[in-house]
């Protein structure tokens, strides 16, 4: 056993763990298809959102201080206090189901029943929109977030796997970050799939999902659906954002891995909840695998910016509705 | 009393057929182009050409092409930016001297072969024809993908292009900071490109390129080939019933939209930015703004094209204007507010008017025929 067996190996693990990342942020993406068919562009940035607002809250930033003391010119921007992170998370979670409610009365509401593509670039719109009400709101500098996890590679893998290879191999580096996320995302998921198989509410989602009319015909209200699943699609927005966030820090770049998150749906298919995760973990590996085997000692590197697109455009050639999403049949 | 077909009475076919067959339009259309030829020229100074009056005439070529793509076809597409990129690259190496490296030299080395540099305007055109290949090979998908699965496949282009144009040296002439920089060039004697271009020149080349590409666009649409594409639109499987050829339909909007912008983005490097950088000038949030463009001029016109251009380029301008320089605020608060407002304004948009500016130019002009009886 060679020591760049195990590096790959461990690249290998590493794409699992990126891929469980990018699964929680097209976790977010599904839930609202399937209950709306809508295609949320704003999901990434409402992770971005989730996490400055957490981050502000954490550490008592004053809300709006820069345009504040542009326009009085005062000098305000702290608080000075620091809330602890469970209440800090909760307030979080409990502005997102305000920005839910308040995405459904201003903006889904007038554009029921618009062509997909409308209400996929009024999402484009929303993206926008928050992206500089939540600089405006917070500032836009880079905010580091501490959410009681511990950083840096896990000790207790590294010793643990140390005696696997040779001389020169000393067990592998694994984020303890990544593990937590891993476990969390796992933890996540389960909730979910348990909340919409035995819950009232959540039949009432697969029911919404299935077929919008018949839905209302047997008497759930289309509207309270929404609002309940951009609530979740807001908390799992969170728990991506704080994640990702803690990771390498609260900014703008944050808003982009919801572009990371298209290829991993268009491979698992858009409707589908264990085709987003098992795509983000094809996706995940995927780029990591072809990074380290192609990309870089041939093509110069940084193929990961396109790596899954093409992987998932070369896919959908053959199997048009992705892994798992629904068969697609079209009838003049 | 004014606009109105009745007592305007056509005795030839091609009387019928002509671009505008309303009088009205026809005039105002001359108008226009009379305006923007023989008069503007006079008025421009170098900040209207270089903040407002260019960046629109460019864009509004990139809106015209992508509404041909979306609005007319129904292929929605996220790649406009990586397809300005090949644009400009393209330009750049006709403008340069295309050099061709062939490995049949003695001892196996490559021997270099370079066409001489070509003139602006051809390679301007030479750009356009080699992103329209591209486009052709990025549409191909577009044969088994539809609808959200095609936009995002487009977004594959994006990326793989922009990625492309940074690592493969040999586009932009092996130079070290990985910038394409126009050279001067000349076009009857007067320089377009360069450090030392006049307001006027600049802007009566794009002009030119403008007028024609709207023209063969309008009547394209009003063609046997624009009528199949909004066929495919309308409904694919329909059109394909009543035989049109859904391969040769979908192929030709990438192929033509891509030339559009293509040229477009040959000249937003070359006339208008004169040094780019690929990942900055033609990143995704390029993509986005043309996309923007089309949806707030309205899809499906090319009227619109130039409606949603002017709106997203003025936009920005006017708040900047107003925000820093008369209230004097910082200019990254300007920047968010921007973001907000662009945001908000694309949703009130839809909202208030899924179809677009174009739709209130279509609203007023019903209303201009009945004028001044309102029934």
């Amino acid at each position: 056993m060679s020591a760049s067996f195990f590096f790959g190996v461990e690249v290998f693990m590493n794409g699992l763990m990126a891929g469980v990342m990018y699964s929680l942020v097209a976790l977010g993406f599904v839930l609202i298809f399937k209950a709306s068919g809508i295609f949320n562009y704003a999901q990434g940035v409402m992770a971005l959102f989730a996490a400055q607002t957490l981050v502000g809250l954490q550490t008592g930033l004053v809300p709006f201080s820069h345009l504040i003391n542009a326009v009085f010119g005062t000098e305000v921007h702290h608080f000075g206090w620091n809330i602890p992170t469970v209440f800090a998370i909760l307030l979080t979670i409990l502005i997102m189901i305000v920005f839910a409610i308040l995405v459904e009365k201003l903006v889904l509401k007038h554009l029921v029943n618009q062509e997909p593509i409308i209400l996929f670039m009024a999402t484009i719109g929303l993206a926008y929109f928050m992206e500089g009400f939540g600089d405006l709101m917070w500032g836009s500098e880079i905010k580091t977030l501490d959410i009681g996890i511990p950083q840096g590679g896990n000790i207790w893998v590294e010793e643990a796997t140390a005696g696997l290879g040779g001389e020169d191999f000393f067990g592998f580096y694994l984020d303890t970050l990544d593990i937590y996320a891993t476990v969390i995302a796992i933890a996540l998921v389960t909730a979910l799939v348990l909340f919409s198989q035995y819950t009232k509410t959540g039949r009432a989602l697969r029911a919404v999902a299935d077929d919008h009319q018949a839905a209302l015909s047997v008497g759930i209200s289309l509207r309270t659906i929404w609002v309940i699943v951009w609530s979740i699609a807001g908390f799992v927005a969170l728990v991506a954002g704080a994640m990702w966030g803690a990771k390498s820090g609260v900014q703008f770049s944050l808003s982009l891995i919801a572009l990371k998150a298209l290829p991993v749906l268009m491979l698992g298919g858009f409707t589908s909840i264990p085709g987003a995760i098992v795509g983000g973990l094809i996706i995940g590996v995927g780029e990591k695998m072809f990074e380290f085997l192609i990309g870089a000692p041939f093509l110069g590197g940084a193929t990961e910016n396109w790596f899954a697109y093409m992987l998932a455009l070369l896919f959908l050639v053959f199997r048009p509705q992705g892994l798992f999403g629904e068969k697609i049949i079209e009838r003049v | 009393m004014l606009y109105r077909e009745v007592g305007d009475f056509k005795t030839s076919y091609k009387a019928d057929g002509q671009t505008f067959p309303i009088a009205f339009d026809r005039y105002r259309y001359y108008a226009v182009l009379l305006i923007a030829f023989a008069l503007v020229p006079f008025l421009l100074n170098d900040y209207w050409v270089k903040a407002i009056v260019l960046p629109f005439l460019i864009y509004s070529i990139a809106a015209i092409g992508l509404n041909i793509l979306t609005g007319y076809c129904g292929q929605v597409s996220l790649g406009s930016g990586g397809f300005m990129a090949v644009g400009a690259y393209s330009c750049y190496k006709f403008m340069t001297g295309m050099d061709i490296w062939l490995p049949f030299g003695e001892n196996g080395e490559s021997i270099q072969y370079a066409l001489p540099p070509l003139n602006i305007f051809f390679s301007v055109i030479l750009g356009g024809f080699t992103t329209a290949l591209v486009g052709i090979l990025f549409g191909l998908p577009s044969l088994r993908i539809k609808g959200f699965y095609l936009a995002v496949a487009t977004l594959a282009a994006q990326f793989f292009l922009v990625w492309l144009f940074n690592k493969w040296s040999w586009t932009y002439n092996y130079s070290a900071s990985g910038q394409i920089t126009a050279p001067e060039r000349l076009l009857f004697g007067q320089a377009i490109t360069g450090p030392s271009t006049e307001p006027w020149a600049t802007y009566l080349f794009c002009l030119v390129f403008v007028v024609v590409l709207a023209l063969v666009a309008r009547n394209l649409t009003r063609g046997h080939l624009g009528r199949s594409w909004m066929a495919i639109r309308d409904m694919d499987i329909a059109a394909e019933i009543i035989g049109v050829n859904p391969m040769k339909a979908k192929l030709t909007a990438f192929a033509i939209s891509s030339f559009y912008i293509g040229i477009a983005g040959a000249l937003l490097f070359a006339v208008y930015l004169g040094a780019v950088e690929v990942g900055e000038v033609y990143g995704i949030q390029k993509s986005f703004l043309v996309l923007f463009m089309i949806i707030i001029g309205g899809l499906g016109s090319i009227f619109g094209s130039f409606a949603g251009a002017a709106f997203m380029v003025l936009l920005p301008v006017l708040l900047k204007n107003v925000l820093v320089g008369q209230l004097g605020w910082a200019t990254d608060i300007a920047a968010h507010l921007e973001f907000a407002i662009v945001g908000a304004l694309i949703i009130v948009f839809l909202i208030a008017e899924p179809h677009g500016l174009a739709q209130l130019w279509r609203v007023i002009k019903e209303k201009l025929r009945l004028w001044p009886f309102p029934h």
